[in-house]
């Protein structure tokens, strides 16, 4: 049994379909990517699964059926979104914007975590105290990702990290989250139209065009496939 | 000289009625991004629960408490009813502030359902008595309220910036989505803010009643003052909606007596102090600047 199994999701806004009965899965700490193009539907497949959207079709976490439920009853379950754009909580300062990511924690290791996220992430550590929308762009998707790990969470759920930054910077938050992923084993569905990163990235990729899945396989088979490669890779 | 200092006081003692009405405003403000214009009648509403509790022979203080705790209901059942239907109000400010609007006419004419037309008397919580420091008299009532006006800032300071709960006002406030995202319950949060501002209204209405007698439209010109006191300070400031409440109360209690135009217009210098503000520092004086970068 997969961590996350998701058949034949079915949405859209209003009379706009955009997905067309996709199906996925994601297995206990594994990294996978969806990579597709702008419109594809790679966004709007992560709110289906996190509840920000209504859908029709079937979402399981561990094989319990989770579709309908509210972002936060889902994060109680152990998934955690970073949405597109980062969701920065601007108004509040970096720490407050981590101490919220550990809302629904009652234990007593909240503080203990806050520090290893801000020595995790040497960037944040050296503006805990300011204003988080004031920060750089790379920094809040970091702010964004140290946020969704303070729930502890089982999958991460990673909406385009890449959007709007310089290729440094995109390295470097692939790198940290390649470091923090190995170290809690948290795994992860990310989507990305960065195929080049995300597939160094994952283990598992899927393709998705026009709201179905067209393609599926080991990350390092589909680096090697035309098809992809010509899509996806520019190559 | 004691004349200026007598309508100073008069003036603070005012401006500690406006700050209160003005903390109401901001802690709804402070998880909806809104202003809600039913602020003052809900203050009204539940000042009638205190005068109906304290007309059954309870003791004043009790009364308030009751009072409060009733606001507290109504605020969380007119969200429930009128407001969340509408869903997130950080998506549909415009159709939530009109809501707001429709409240206040609601709960206005269930007042004078209730209670009728003809005002009712509420004695002053700290009484009648004065006090009388270096020649100029002031009323006990007066020091009392700007005492109670000290323990609710208190109050609220410590449930913003140091509980969870506050924190998660804060968050809503300023990215409800996100908020949900990292697990707060964006619609309990928000029904908290209103049972908590309905509740803060009451003891601004305690304190006006005894002034004004206990109408119907108690609050309607405390709450143009609460605004004003807020824009002034800040729409999201606990210590700015205390700041601008003193200095809208000082300044539309000293200016109609020294320039004869305002005599006759008391709401003026409340309205000027407003543009002014909008024009030159719309953040207020306290309030935090909306910081953005993309």
């Amino acid at each position: 049994m997969s961590l996350l199994e998701v058949e034949s999701l079915r949405c859209g806004y209003g009379i706009v379909e955009v997905l067309f009965g996709l199906s996925l899965s994601v297995d206990e700490g594994e990294l996978v990517v969806v990579l597709g193009a702008n419109g594809a539907g790679k966004t709007t497949t992560l709110r289906a699964v996190s509840g920000m959207i209504s859908a029709e079709g079937s979402v399981r976490l561990n094989g319990r059926e989770v579709l309908g439920r509210r972002p936060d009853q889902l994060l109680a379950s152990g998934v955690a979104h970073v949405p597109q754009g980062r969701g920065t909580i601007t108004a509040l300062s970096v720490e407050d914007n981590l101490l919220v990511g550990a809302y629904q924690r009652k234990d007593s290791e909240v503080s203990a975590d806050l520090e290893m996220w801000l020595e995790a992430f040497p960037r944040l550590g050296q503006r805990r105290n300011q204003q988080a929308g004031s920060m750089s762009g790379g920094e809040q998707q970091m702010l964004a990702i140290a946020r969704a790990f303070m729930s502890r969470p089982k999958l991460l759920l990673l909406d385009e990290p890449s959007l709007g930054l310089a290729p440094l910077v995109t390295r470097e938050v692939f790198d940290r989250l390649r470091d923090v992923t190995q170290r809690t084993g948290t795994a992860v569905l990310l989507v990305e139209q960065n195929a080049n990163l995300a597939l160094d990235f994952a283990a598992r990729a899927y393709v998705l065009e026009a709201g179905s899945i067209v393609a599926s396989g080991p990350a390092e088979e589909l680096q090697h496939d035309e098809a992809i490669q010509k899509a996806y890779l520019g190559l | 000289m004691n004349d200026f200092l007598e309508v100073l006081v008069v003036g603070l003692g005012n401006g500690a009625i406006y700050a209160m009405l003005g903390l109401g405003l901001v802690v709804i403000y402070r998880s909806t991004g809104l202003l809600n214009f039913a602020q003052g009648e809900l203050a009204m509403f539940s000042t009638f629960i205190v005068w109906t509790i304290w007309n059954a022979g309870v003791p004043m203080w009790l009364a308030i408490i009751g009072g409060m705790f009733g606001g507290f209901l109504i605020g969380i059942l007119l969200h429930q009813v009128a407001v969340s239907p509408l869903g997130d109000p950080h998506e549909k400010p415009l159709a939530v502030v009109i809501v707001t609007i429709g409240l206040f006419l609601a709960l206005n004419g269930a007042a004078q359902l209730i209670w009728g037309t003809v005002d009712k008397r509420l004695p002053p919580l700290f009484g009648t008595g004065q006090v009388t420091i270096g020649g100029v008299s002031i009323q006990w009532q007066k020091i009392g309220s700007l005492l109670v006006l000290a323990a609710m800032v208190g109050l609220f300071l410590v449930l913003f910036q140091r509980t969870k709960v506050g924190l998660a006002m804060r968050a809503v406030a300023s990215n409800s989505e996100s908020a949900g995202l990292c697990g707060v319950p964006v619609p309990r949060i928000l029904m908290l803010g209103w049972g908590l501002a309905a509740a803060t209204g009451t003891v601004a209405g305690v304190f006006t009643a005894p002034q004004l007698g206990l109408g119907t439209n108690l609050m309607q010109l405390t709450l143009i003052f609460g605004f004003a006191a807020i824009t002034l300070g800040g729409f999201d400031s606990i210590l700015g909606a205390v700041v601008g409440g003193m200095v809208v109360g000082v300044l539309s209690s000293i200016v109609p007596q020294y320039v004869s135009a305002f005599e006759r217009m008391p709401l003026a210098p409340a309205f000027i102090l407003i543009l002014a503000v909008l024009l030159f520092r719309p953040q207020g004086l306290f309030g935090s600047k909306q910081v953005q970068r993309v």
